[in-house]
């Protein structure tokens, strides 16, 4: 059978790849993207998985606002990438240091 | 309750979503010919939203069964974010015209507004629902105003690295936030106080941490705070202007009420973190901004450290280091957009902003008001009485001695007096270093006005105290 503790463990190693994705990646900015979503999606899944186990609606009604929050948040960012790679020709990450620190 | 009233407490969110709706039409509509317009006819959507906040939006208690929360705590924090969001719309155009020759678009003054509508949210919320959707209204609006001067490379920059961080940000927020509802089995503030108040789980701890980290990463306090110097230094400098007072103002009432309506029977957990980050912020900010030798880059550190001496109001957890939080805040927003308006001033023989600090030397024989104005501001951030930033920080570290936090409040009253170094250093450079080429031009009417008027504030303010203390006072007691 399988319980709560399944899906909160599944998220948790979503939620740390995503941040790893973040902090580890040197390469690419898009990867970065990609990793925000999987930190997006982990909490979907713990909200999702919390209302079945509660028995409350709340959490499904929350996912529902991170996914569309979560549209909005990839359309602005894929955006600034674009204006970004037409000032500069590279969306490396090691790239991005025109500014000190 | 009757369905209109609860629409009325939320009046002065409606008035800011419409008016941003119906300008951001005519801003299609009218192309970049409208900027002006609707530049000023934002301002008067914000003075609008200002006078609905005198009504049922201040003192109407809970609307949608609980989800939203009209009370003084809120009107206070939106009337300062109001405030500055009017600021940066007014001194945008000058500065956009200058910079990169051609005129602002009339998005941005859009953008503000939507982002006021958010920080507006973010202060009223009552349910972690309407926290997050409100943070990601604001933070939305923040992302494309960073990066606004789409040709310039570090606009873009700045707008990316504030992206991806704040992204992250709002992701811990959010798993802290399935934390909690999962471990208290709802989303309204005072279930989940219930939750706390039985004895706290491993999972509300979880969530608490992780919620406290997000929050951390919107004031821009130590560990959280590595985006900041380069946002600021990056972005145009009337959004930088605007990003250190509006949503520091709104982040920070909102980390207030979290912290004392939803998690305030864990006080003694969250007090820990809190402690930690309000001493890490003063030290850092005050430490990392004496190597800076760009005024923007050392206005952000300052925010830093500023953002810090503010969470030593909260760490009190009491009536009085919740009014002194408040009362922080709003001095704070009045010095950080007063230094702002002069960088604006400093701009070389090509009409191009400069923000070097060492060409601010000898600006009091070459620009002897602007000099006066910008020391005024710096030694109020230092804290020297009797400038009103001193009382600010009076505040807190009484609010804190007055919760038995002595080793707290002396630790920061010795790092603030690191931060005064850097402080006057500025002033040193202006007075009595040599002269550095004049910056061109004069401050605008309504430029000058502001600069003005911030000054004579921080100058005279102590005048104000009776009734800035009865306001801070009255809006505290509104989370008690």
């Amino acid at each position: 059978m399988i319980g709560i503790t399944h899906y909160l463990v599944v998220s948790a190693i979503l939620f740390t790849l995503g941040v790893l994705g973040i902090f580890m990646n040197r390469k690419n900015l898009i990867v970065i993207l990609m990793a925000i979503e999987l930190i997006l999606l982990s909490v979907n899944l713990n909200l999702v998985a919390f209302s079945q186990a509660l028995g409350d609606l709340v959490g499904q009604v929350f996912a529902m606002f991170v996914l569309t929050v979560a549209a909005g948040e990839a359309a602005i960012g894929l955006a600034i990438l674009v204006i970004y790679f037409r000032g500069r020709g590279t969306i490396a990450v090691d790239d991005v240091n025109r500014m000190k620190g | 309750m009757d369905y209109n009233a609860q629409l009325l407490m939320s009046l002065p969110e409606l008035v800011l979503g419409a008016g941003g709706i119906l300008l951001m039409l005519v801003a299609a509509w009218g192309g970049q010919a409208s900027t002006r317009a609707v530049s000023l006819a934002a301002v008067a959507v914000l003075i609008g939203a200002g006078i609905a906040l005198g009504g049922p939006a201040s003192s109407g208690g809970e609307a949608f069964d609980g989800l939203y929360r009209a009370d003084m705590f809120a009107a206070f924090a939106k009337a300062l974010v109001y405030v500055a969001a009017g600021v940066s719309i007014l001194i945008a155009p000058g500065f956009f015209q200058r910079t990169s020759g051609d005129d602002l678009r009339p998005e941005y003054p859009v953008l503000i507004l939507f982002s006021a509508a958010g920080m507006g949210l973010m202060v009223s919320a009552g349910d972690l629902i309407t926290l997050y959707v409100g943070l990601e209204l604001q933070s939305l609006a923040a992302y494309v105003l960073a990066s606004f001067m789409r040709r310039d490379a570090r606009s873009a920059e700045a707008g990316l690295k504030y992206f991806v961080l704040g992204a992250l940000a709002s992701g811990i927020l959010l798993y802290g936030i399935s934390l909690v509802y999962g471990f208290s089995g709802t989303t309204l503030y005072a279930g989940i106080a219930d939750a706390y108040a039985q004895g706290s789980s491993t999972g509300l701890l979880f969530g608490l941490v992780f919620v406290f980290a997000g929050l951390a990463f919107k004031i821009s306090a130590v560990p959280f705070h590595m985006w900041t110097p380069d946002v600021y230094e990056g972005a145009p400098t009337p959004v930088t202007a605007f990003f250190a007072s509006a949503p520091k103002v709104a982040a920070m009432a909102m980390a207030v009420r979290v912290a004392m309506e939803a998690m305030g029977p864990a006080v003694e957990q969250w007090r820990q973190i809190v402690v930690f980050a309000a001493l890490a912020s003063i030290i850092l900010g005050s430490v990392a901004a004496i190597g800076q030798s760009n005024i923007k880059r050392l206005l952000a550190y300052s925010s830093i450290a500023n953002v810090g001496f503010a969470l030593i109001g909260l760490v009190a957890g009491s009536e009085a280091g919740v009014a002194s939080v408040l009362f922080y805040m709003a001095v704070y927003i009045v010095m950080t957009l007063g230094s702002f308006l002069i960088v604006l001033q400093m701009r070389g023989a090509d009409g191009q902003q400069v923000e070097t600090i060492d060409s601010l030397a000898g600006m009091s024989r070459t620009r002897p008001g602007l000099a006066l104005a910008l020391a005024v501001f710096m030694f109020s951030l230092a804290g020297v009485p009797p400038f009103l930033g001193f009382f600010a920080k009076f505040a807190v570290f009484d609010a804190a001695v007055g919760a038995k936090l002595y080793l707290l409040a002396a630790v920061g009253i010795a790092a603030s007096v690191i931060g005064a170094y850097y402080y006057l250093r500025v002033v040193k450079t202006m007075y009595f270093d040599e002269p550095a080429p004049a910056f061109e031009g004069r401050a605008g009417l309504v430029e000058g006005s502001l600069i003005f008027a911030s000054a004579v504030v921080i100058s005279f303010g102590m005048l104000l105290l009776p009734w800035l203390s009865g306001w801070t006072t009255a809006a505290a007691h509104s989370l008690f």
